[in-house]
């Protein structure tokens, strides 16, 4: 193996390693007056990243590093829709870092926001739990800085001290039971795990074990508690990422290794994804219910999307794949849209509760609007693209004989109905004597919010994008 | 022909463009460009059909039929798939030189008649949307698509009748001929499902081979489809929205309830003639009886109606019924044997749409000018307003079948093929033609000679229409003039082979002297200023006058069976369980969903210890499931 077969298949990891590279040395050799560009310097970075990586240049599988890390085509796309999460976080990031306590350490956000996606990047590509295990320590670790972020605000440090805390917990628990499975099968590499894969009490312990700590980042119950608390206390940019595309990162990842190396205990693993989905999706919504704050609100929200994406996991299916890839992408325009206006407001008025967004139309309306179709979206409503991902995984679902499961999901989607309309309710109906002053948000931020727009207004009816990665999820 | 698509793009983009700017446009920059954009289709339909019949026959002697553009939009497996495409043959091309002649005109004439109203963008907007709905409908290669297109007219229709939407009465109109007429494609949805499912496509044409299978369910299928054209083509007893939907502004309905969106039932039975010729010969008979009655029916209420756009109304379903009639008495597809009232029934389509176009606009003029539709406060008109006046006679001539004018051929050649089918048929039908010239000329005279409202017109002075108004009424009137000599058969026929057309003198006199007759009779009657013989007749006819003029209490009949039989004795149970029941159970979910929300809130603490308690929980509860089951 020499190194132009490594730079043919770990071309994503190894670019993404030179932007991070870059950004090290512009922070350090920019002065005071060069950070002021640093924001479009970095945009632009991440734009021709991921116009080099988008679509897979090679088409057949491939592992290399003896099997420890893994190409396939599919993995490539994963990687472009969790790129292109970043770029839109980064992008409505700018009016947060712009601000003068946070301003001298802006480099020190991108370099751990792209660590993280490294981390992510192997975390999927892995072919080995060692190097799984790697992938997601590189995701988490310097995503609790990012949570403490803004460190001398009490909320911003405790939420960090949260999120450390059950990452350790979730990370220890993994590794037991990763231990476990390299006690009975003998390795960690996962094509020579599958043989030794036949179900006994110790591999059901350690497969639980194994999900907990995917089941943490994707925040699934029972293992979201600290999602509402963290969610709240970061950054609101940060909020975003650790709501799309670490829990986007940590989907795929399962439902590979599901596949990959749980595909003897599938029974297992689909009563588990069973009960857990049905929690998820349960529970989350009937906190969703009573939240005032809106970033808390989000947080519950995304807790019952988690639910709803592991529908697409537990078909355990190439159709569902797509599916889960769709979903994500359409989730993750819809759910940054909302955080981009969240974001913009809270930059401008200090304000996050529900009530203060009452009358937001008469005084914002492009931003009600853009808030309101993401809403929709995320709400699954037609025309909009959320509709048209639920649609596919329950068809994911349902297609794998999963009838209850969908009819539970579907009976929670009008409870999720409720709480997504108060919001629009909020902004349009419920008249307010003093609603948040209009403001002229940022470019950046209105790029970003316009680029999430047409992504929820165009994804749903142009087929071409979910033909474009079902002809790829197949060879997987 | 791959420019035919701009045919349809062109008016949607107008639709788009004045619907999405509405008030942001000037009033006049919309109708200009509605106009301008009408008129460009107008000169591509124009171009496509001269182009279409300059191209000639093929080796069988038949107009090729085209397909410039054809899309698989909605495949189901198999073969069953909607398409969306243009389809040229003969009659589409005749269709679209009339919509797009009738359109053009009426979006000039509005400039004038709409002129300073409310909404004058969102009306020239819904004109567009009309417009290009109407050409597609046309078009169509499939009957899935001629579907879509047929619901999106009706919407049109819809917007377009409700446009005062003020109006309680207009309201009321729209929302009856609306539901009529969805009532109606119902029948016809019904239709098509059943013809896809039996013969495994929505083409126009299937495989001969696939239908000897479905024979059995042809009839059935193309019954339904039927009622649909019976819905928008205002047959009995589905005609009741019609003469409601005049509450719409004028040139509407000149365009969409006189020209082109009625005869979509006509064009639909024609686009399906042969099928029904080959498959169910009976359906289409009964097409035939279901309207002749209409045509009576319809003949009689327009004699005794006092709203002028009512009895243009009355006679637009009299005058459809004719064309039905016309479809149904054919026996063969073959014009020399029976199957020349296909090429009739087209050919008064045609002559129909510009007549019956000009007396809509016409009576949109007198009512431009004298502000009310009834006749009492018309009388006397023709002084004041010479060239409405002109016109409108020239269209009366030719509707009553007078030669040399458009009506009597067409209407020739429709009554020359009933008496081919049963004498019966013959006689009744010019009976009708009879019934028209009176009831025609009742309506002239009492708009132009007759007595004048003094009163009124003292006040308010009638003057004659402004230019953009009766530059339209000029060209239909010598399009009126002149389109009987167009050689229609050589175009249109039901086997596609030329056909000349050849004038039965024996049925050309009898017509000639009833329509003569007929309007002696109104002229006796009606011409003078005072009314004795009229009154009188109403008077000893009392009972059947009054209920002419209640139109014999259709719809009283459809409001008792929906009022008190349906509504009351249906939606009431059916309504009160859905308020009790089905609410009630959604709304204990929605309590028992909030309860259970507040039981749980002690698992969100805040508390980080806990949460780790509840994480190794969580996880030691799913090993238990997992391990026991």
């Amino acid at each position: 193996m020499d190194f132009s077969t490594i730079l043919t298949y770990m071309y994503t990891e190894i670019a993404l390693v030179g932007v991070i590279i870059a950004a090290l040395l512009y922070d350090l050799i920019a002065g005071a007056r060069g950070r002021k560009y640093f924001h479009g310097v970095i945009c632009t970075l991440m734009l021709l990243f991921i116009a080099g990586t988008v679509w897979p240049y090679q088409q057949e599988n491939a592992s290399i590093f003896g099997g420890m890390f893994v190409y396939a085509p599919i993995y490539s796309i994963v990687k472009s829709v969790l790129a292109i999460g970043t770029l839109l976080v980064f992008l409505l990031s700018d009016s947060w870092l712009r601000k003068p306590d946070t301003e001298f350490k802006r480099g020190e956000f991108y370099v751990l926001t792209l660590s993280t996606l490294l981390g992510m990047d192997f975390m999927v590509s892995a072919g080995h739990f060692m190097m799984f295990f790697i992938g997601l320590e590189l995701a988490s670790v310097p995503m609790s800085c990012l949570v403490a972020f803004d460190k001398y605000k009490h909320n911003s440090a405790e939420a960090g001290a949260k999120y450390i805390l059950s990452a350790l917990f979730a990370s220890g628990l993994m590794l037991y039971g990763i231990s476990f499975f390299y006690g009975t099968t003998g390795t960690l590499y996962f094509e020579d795990m599958v043989p030794m894969i036949n179900g006994s009490a110790l591999q059901i312990l350690a497969m639980v074990f194994f999900f907990t700590g995917l089941g943490f980042k994707i925040s699934l119950v029972p293992f979201h508690l600290w999602t509402a608390d963290t969610y709240e206390g970061a950054p609101t940019p940060v909020t975003s990422y650790l709501s799309v595309v670490s829990k986007a990162a940590a989907a795929f990842a399962l439902m590979v290794v599901l596949i990959k190396v749980f595909a003897p205990m599938v029974e297992y693993w689909q009563t588990l994804l069973y009960i857990v989905i049905v929690l998820s999706i349960t529970v989350a919504n009937l906190f969703a219910i009573r939240q005032k704050n809106l970033k808390r609100f989000l947080a519950f929200s995304s807790i019952s999307q988690a639910g709803y994406i592991m529908l697409a996991v537990i078909s355990g299916t190439p159709y569902g794949m797509t599916s889960l890839v769709y979903y994500v992408l359409v989730y993750m325009v819809a759910n940054l849209a909302a955080f981009g206006v969240i974001t913009a407001v809270e930059q401008n008025s200090g304000k996050v509760n529900m009530e203060d967004y009452n009358g937001l139309y008469k005084t914002n309306p492009k931003l009600a609007i853009v808030m309101m179709l993401a809403i929709f979206s995320l709400a699954g409503i037609p025309p909009f693209a959320g509709f048209f991902s639920k649609f596919f995984i329950f068809a994911a679902a349902f297609e794998q004989g999963f009838h209850v499961l969908v009819f539970i999901a579907l009976l929670n989607t009008i409870i999720s109905l409720y709480y997504y309309m108060l919001v629009v309710k909020a902004m349009f109906i419920t008249p307010n004597d003093s609603p948040i002053a209009t403001f002229r948000s940022d470019n950046s931020t209105r790029l970003s919010l316009l680029l999430c727009l047409a992504g929820i207004l165009i994804l749903g009816l142009a087929s071409s994008v979910f033909d474009g990665i079902n002809l790829y999820a197949f060879g997987m | 022909m791959e420019y035919t698509i701009l045919i349809l793009l062109l008016p949607f983009l107008s639709f788009l463009l004045i619907g999405l700017l509405d008030t942001k446009l000037k009033p006049t920059a919309a109708g200009i460009f509605g106009t301008v954009v009408t008129g460009a289709v107008a000169v591509l339909s124009y171009w496509t059909a001269i182009s279409y019949f300059v191209g000639g026959r093929n080796a069988e002697g038949l107009f090729p039929t085209m397909i410039p553009w054809n899309a698989e939009w909605l495949p189901f497996g198999g073969n069953l798939h909607i398409d969306l495409g243009i389809l040229l043959d003969p009659i589409s091309v005749m269709m679209l030189v009339v919509i797009s002649t009738v359109s053009f005109m009426v979006h000039i004439y509005s400039f004038g008649y709409m002129k300073g109203e409310r909404g004058f963008q969102r009306y020239y907007a819904f004109l567009s949307l009309f417009t290009m709905s109407m050409l597609g409908l046309v078009v169509a290669t499939n009957i899935f698509q001629m579907y879509i297109f047929w619901e999106l007219v009706g919407v049109s229709s819809y917007l377009l009748i409700g446009f005062y939407y003020t109006k309680k009465e207009a309201i009321a109109a729209s929302k009856k001929a609306f539901i009529v007429t969805r009532f109606a494609d119902l029948g016809f949805l019904i239709g098509i499902l059943i013809y896809g499912f039996y013969t495994g496509s929505f083409s126009f044409t299937p495989d001969s081979a696939v239908i000897g299978s479905a024979k059995v369910f042809l009839p059935l299928a193309l019954g339904l489809m039927f009622i649909g054209g019976a819905g928008k083509s205002a047959m009995f007893p589905l005609h009741i929205w019609l003469p409601d939907a005049m509450e719409g502004p004028t040139p509407v309905s000149a365009l969409i309830h006189a020209a082109t969106m009625v005869v979509a039932g006509v064009y639909l039975v024609a686009r399906m003639f042969p099928l029904f010729i080959g498959y169910a010969p009976e359906v289409l008979h009964i097409t035939a009886y279901v309207g002749a009655f209409t045509a009576l029916y319809a003949a009689v209420v327009a004699c005794v109606q006092s709203d002028i756009k009512r009895v243009l109304a009355f006679s637009t379903i009299s005058q459809i019924g004719f064309m039905i009639v016309a479809l149904g008495v054919c026996t063969s597809a073959d014009p020399h044997e029976g199957g020349l009232g296909y090429m009739a029934s087209m050919f008064h389509l045609f002559t129909h749409a510009m007549f019956k176009a000009l007396l809509f606009l016409g009576a949109g003029c007198i009512i431009h000018a004298v502000h009310s539709n009834e006749m009492s406060a018309m009388g006397g008109l023709r002084k004041y307003m010479p060239v409405t006046h002109v016109t409108f006679l020239v269209a009366c001539l030719a509707i009553a079948g007078i030669w040399p004018l458009s009506g009597f051929f067409s209407k020739d050649e429709i009554l020359a093929a009933c008496f081919g089918f049963s004498p019966v048929m013959g006689w009744v039908m010019t009976f009708i033609a009879g019934l028209t010239a009176f009831y025609m000329f009742r309506l002239y005279y009492c708009i132009f000679w007759g007595k004048e409202n003094k009163e009124l017109h003292a006040e308010h002075t009638p003057h004659e229409a402004p230019l953009t108004m009766t530059i339209p009424l000029i060209f239909l009137a010598a399009v009126t003039l002149f389109a009987g000599w167009i050689p229609f058969g050589e175009f249109v026929s039901s086997n596609g082979q030329a056909y000349h057309i050849h004038i039965d003198w024996a049925v050309a006199a009898t017509s000639l002297c009833v329509a003569a007759a007929g309007i002696a009779i109104a002229t006796w009657m009606y011409l003078r200023e005072d009314r004795t013989v009229a009154d009188s007749l109403a008077a000893k006819f009392s009972g059947l006058h009054k209920a002419a003029y209640h139109r014999f209490y259709i719809d009283e009949i459809y409001q008792f069976v929906t009022h008190r039989i349906i509504f009351a004795c249906i939606s009431t149970p059916i309504a009160w369980f859905d308020r009790h029941v089905v609410d009630g159970f959604m709304n204990m979910l929605a309590w028992i969903s909030n309860q259970c929300s507040w039981l749980i809130k002690g698992m969100q603490s805040g508390n980080v210890q806990k949460y780790g308690i509840w994480f190794l929980g969580g996880a030691l509860g799913l090993v238990v499931i997992l391990l026991l089951i």
